[in-house]
């Protein structure tokens, strides 16, 4: 095991602790740059969705999981991103100019979401947010000069200094990929700073945040911004994947999808976004999985276990149909956000942590190390 | 002028009043204590000051500046910081970074400057660090920078709580019940800090404390409270004669 001896502040503020890290992440930088040499094209059109859900995720986890305020409006926040994309390109806007403008004006439309939502706790918050994603959804829906209504719009091929970037080549993976890697980069500086910090306070104690000299409300507002431009970011290269946009993409059902990248991903520390993001769209080839060859596969070990072959084919019609049903994914979201919840509340990036603890300790470690004890209860807290 | 003033300070929830039109002063350099029977409104005087609570009327000075109509923010970037009867830390963030809040009313950058971590964020960032230090060299917390607060024992959390008063280098401390729920041991070594703080660092304290000893040992002037009005004035013995606070506290 490692130890750190810190002999210098710097040790406290820069983003790779020791070389390890910096070994570590360059590795996995240079296989995720040799990825689309490697990868089917199925696998790398993921991977791009990937980058784009984990873009998303660190935007709501700044949000959610720093400064505690909880979001179902995030579909939302994508869509906008996305239809000001859309919209700016008809009128011949380079990607770069309409890639700021749909984060800003985003970003704007989070400011705006931010102010109502000062006087919101909890659940309520949440209530706000929803309805606002509703509010959102209609107007694209009704507004057919501008969104094209339900027709939905087409959008256009990216081109970037001049070349065409089509939207399954690699250099549109790469283009996603530094647009993720910004943004981590870009959030883990502004959480070593000071208003990185005030979002913690804010999440644990506003009391005690105003009493230390912290406009509460100015950097809630700072907080659903900044949350929101990275997600209307997102939402522009989602546009830019998809070649096709309309309102009935934007639903709570991937407002929701967000909320559990995050949870299953972990709100401890930005890793969550990434492997929420991978868990989230990786779910899709599993579930194609289970519809296409499990049933197949269960055919054969049914008959291999003597059983008769239209006994077997009834099987494989029943578990087809089971894997078929309309709304099994949804079923699987709540499922896997239930166990989570019950048995894993701190993620997958949580999960990482003990498993490199226990190697760590190998064969010290202990069950109890990460079951925290409560040492005493609060009596009364200040909202 | 005095350093800081209250007068005729009012907060009136429905028919009850919490506190009754009290006026006292604090003069610059001093330790004032306030006691008094539960109930009595003292806290409710703290949260008078740092805006938590609106008074229904009267006025608040502090360097001959009226904070009454400041929103709550200011209170601490004028120089007025607050401990909590029910330790109001910042609880799944290390002490570090809970210390560093502290240091809020001095921070500088702007939002772009810091998404960029610009050298001059750095900078600023390795000086607050320094400050930061200091106090928790006088505070004897070495062993706990970055431990969570969430796994620390009752009293650590009790010095924390005054290390991130004493890291925003208030002019005015108030401290809310400092001793209360700490060991014998853990209040002397209470007790030697605020005096410290006030001979070291030239910080006006002004603490509400149920512990007569420890009010006794460092408190220059003692108010005493009984249901929002002022009993008695004075230093601690003159207060503990006054047959109005025997009257008050032995219910004669």
């Amino acid at each position: 095991m490692r130890f750190l001896f810190k002999t210098d502040y710097e040790d406290d503020i820069r983003l790779f602790p020791h070389s390890g890290y910096v070994i570590s992440y360059g590795v996995l930088f240079a296989l995720l740059l040799i990825a689309p040499y490697a990868l089917s094209s199925y696998l790398m059109s993921q991977l791009v969705f990937v980058c784009i859900y984990a873009t998303v995720g660190v935007g709501l986890l700044i949000l959610t999981g720093f400064t505690g305020q909880a979001s179902l409006g995030h579909a939302a926040f994508l869509a906008v991103g996305a239809y000001t994309a859309a919209y700016l390109q008809q009128f011949n806007v380079p990607f770069p100019l309409y890639f700021l403008a749909a984060g800003l004006l985003t970003g704007l439309i989070g400011a705006l979401v931010g102010f109502p939502a000062l006087r919101l706790q909890g659940i309520y918050l949440v209530i706000a947010t929803i309805s606002f994603a509703f509010i959102v959804e209609e107007i694209l829906a009704r507004w057919e000069s501008v969104t094209h209504g339900n027709e939905g719009m087409r959008v256009k091929m990216l081109y970037l200094f001049g070349s065409a970037v089509p939207r399954d080549s690699p250099a549109f993976y790469f283009l996603c990929l530094a647009v993720l890697v910004l943004t981590i980069v870009g959030a883990l500086n502004l959480l070593r700073s000071p208003t990185g910090r005030a979002f913690v306070a804010i999440r644990d104690s506003e009391t005690a945040a105003r009493s230390m000299g912290i406009n509460v409300s100015l950097y809630k507002v700072k907080s659903f911004a900044i949350s929101a431009a990275i997600t209307g970011f997102a939402g522009c290269l989602f546009a830019h994947k998809l070649s096709f946009i309309s309102p009935e993409m934007f639903t709570l059902q991937l407002s929701i999808e967000f909320i559990i990248v995050i949870l299953i991903g972990g709100t401890l520390s930005l890793h969550g976004a990434v492997l929420g993001a991978i868990f989230i769209v990786m779910i899709d080839p599993f579930l194609t999985y289970l519809k296409d060859d499990m049933p197949g596969v269960i055919a054969a070990i049914s008959t291999t276990f003597g059983i008769s072959k239209e006994r077997a084919a009834h099987i494989q019609d029943n578990i087809a149909a089971f894997a078929s049903l309309n709304g099994l994914k949804g079923a699987i979201y709540g499922v896997i956000i239930i166990v989570f919840v019950l048995f894993e509340p701190l993620g997958l990036y949580g999960r990482w942590l003990k498993i490199k603890l226990f190697f760590q300790l190998f064969p010290l470690y202990k069950r109890a190390t990460f079951k925290r004890q409560k040492i005493y209860v609060k009596s009364e807290r200040n909202r | 002028m005095s350093y800081f003033r209250a007068e005729k300070l009012s907060l009136h929830f429905g028919g009850l009043k919490a506190v009754d039109a009290v006026s006292f002063v604090v003069e610059k350099g001093e330790i004032l204590s306030i006691i008094g029977p539960n109930g009595a409104g003292k806290s409710t005087i703290f949260n008078l000051i740092s805006r938590i609570n609106r008074p229904t009327s009267g006025k608040i000075f502090f360097e001959d500046q009226e904070i009454t109509k400041q929103p709550p923010y200011d209170i601490a970037r004028l120089g007025i910081a607050r401990t909590f009867q029910n330790i109001e830390l910042f609880e799944n963030a290390t002490v570090l970074s809970n210390l560093l809040v502290g240091r809020h009313r001095h921070c500088t950058s702007q939002l772009w400057q810091e998404l960029l971590f610009l050298p001059s964020v750095r900078a600023s960032e390795k000086a607050h660090r320094r400050r930061v230090e200091q106090v928790i060299e006088f505070l004897d917390l070495e062993p706990y920078r970055d431990k969570l607060i969430s796994g620390l024992p009752y009293g650590v959390r009790k010095v924390i709580e005054l290390a991130r008063a004493l890291c925003s280098e208030p002019r005015l401390i108030l401290l809310d019940e400092p001793s209360s729920g700490l060991s014998v041991e853990e209040t002397d070594d209470m007790s030697f800090w605020i005096r410290d703080m006030k001979t070291e660092f030239g910080i006006t304290v002004l603490m509400v404390e149920h512990d007569m000893s420890l009010v006794n040992r460092i408190s220059d002037r003692v108010i005493a409270l009984s249901a929002g009005r002022v009993l008695a004035m004075g230093t601690p013995a003159e207060v503990q004669q006054h047959p109005d606070v025997v009257a008050a506290y032995l219910g004669a």
